[in-house]
């Protein structure tokens, strides 16, 4: 039984003063995977019969290479920004809540720095 | 976890089924949700056949209708009868509106009525908008300023000024955007929802209130504003045609432009 009164569970703890950084970067991240994306699908669709050293010899070239270094950088962003929102419109309890957003945390930096260390690998 | 099924006490029953008089020619089905606290039942649905001749042409005279001729027991809210007071809110044909603003020649087939959805329901149609009320009064709605009041005169406000809060002052708070938006439905103890949020942004706007930075601060936060993922049911359902999302789009602008 809670005596609060309605006004008092509205106002709560206050206003975090934050929210506005996540939703804008998420905007930006989204503008800049659009142009990244239909590079992405498309290099990847015109190397489908490609054999394993053509697809290693554009990988090392510059260009490919740095784009693609960006790509993962800003999608895996985005991926981490997006389960982040996720997790907070429908995880309620405060333990689950805590421990999904670190397990995104680490499995997101987890995915970018192997796809990270892989491009490397193959362009240097 | 957010609740994707319904308690099994929130499992809506077969109701009563009121006949209409046998010389009725012309006759359409209302079903109707029904609940109360004290008989211990699930939620049923009743079903009254209405004798459409003998009826006005609204949702709300058919509920009308129902109370003073057939069922007195049947509870809803109403007052103005003409979309101003927002008191006759409900889900009408899958879609949150006034009763009294929705024609019956509008929808096809039966008429089905249910409360404003994911709310506390008081009664019948009646749900709880102690809630929605107190996020309301939470924005302070009402003229902030710092400046002293100018002595015998009004604070003025050019006629362009004025044209800003046009789309923004109609709002009636009927709650039909905020109770048809899943973010509130998962999230309404902490997220203000559209109907509060379009209200914040009314006082956002006005070229007389000077405590802006003040609400916004207020409004600055994941939960308060940013549950908002622009999924439009807001603008979608609302009975007096305004658009809650662009209002929420704006203080989003806001928000970012005052990062510099």
């Amino acid at each position: 039984m809670s005596f609060n009164t309605p006004i008092s569970k509205v106002r709560g703890l206050g206003s975090a003063r934050n929210g506005t950084h996540h939703w804008w970067m998420q905007k930006i991240a989204a503008v800049a995977l659009i142009p990244l994306t239909v590079w992405f699908v498309a290099s990847i669709v015109q190397m489908t019969k490609a054999d394993y050293f053509t697809v290693i010899s554009w990988l090392s070239s510059p260009i490919p290479a740095i784009l693609m270094l960006i790509y993962i950088v800003i999608a895996i962003y985005h991926l981490r920004l997006g389960l982040q929102a996720i997790v907070e419109d429908y995880i309620h309890s405060e333990g689950m809540k805590v421990g999904l957003q670190f397990s995104i945390l680490f499995g997101c930096t987890i995915i970018a720095v192997a796809s990270i260390f892989s491009v490397l690998k193959i362009a240097l | 976890m957010a609740e994707f099924r319904l308690p099994a006490n929130s499992t809506v029953k077969k109701g009563k089924n009121f006949k209409a008089e046998a010389n009725a020619t012309n006759v359409r089905k209302f079903n109707v949700y029904r609940w109360n606290e004290d008989d211990g039942e699930n939620p049923r649905l009743d079903t009254y056949e209405v004798d459409m001749d003998k009826c006005g042409p609204m949702v709300l005279d058919g509920l009308i209708k129902i109370k003073n001729e057939i069922d007195p027991t049947l509870t809803f809210r109403r007052s103005c009868r003409e979309g101003v007071c927002g008191s006759c809110a409900m889900n009408v044909a899958g879609t949150n509106t006034l009763a009294c603003t929705m024609a019956n020649d509008e929808i096809k087939g039966d008429i089905n009525i249910y409360p404003l959805p994911h709310m506390e329901v008081v009664k019948d149609l009646v749900t709880d908008l102690t809630h929605f009320y107190a996020q309301y009064a939470s924005i302070k709605p009402w003229m902030q300023t710092v400046s002293p009041t100018p002595s015998g005169a009004e604070r003025l406000q050019s006629p362009e000024d004025r044209a800003k809060l046009d789309g923004l002052y109609e709002c009636v708070l009927c709650a039909c955007c905020s109770t048809s938006c899943p973010s509130y439905w998962w999230n309404s103890d902490k997220y203000l929802g559209p109907a509060v949020l379009l209200q914040a942004y009314r006082w956002l706007v006005d070229s007389r209130d000077e405590h802006t930075g003040e609400r916004l601060d207020d409004l600055e936060d994941p939960f308060r504003l940013y549950r908002c993922h622009t999924i439009m049911n807001c603008t979608n359902t609302c009975p007096k045609g305004l658009n809650p999302a662009k209002a929420i789009a704006e203080i989003k602008k806001m928000m970012v432009e005052r990062q510099g």
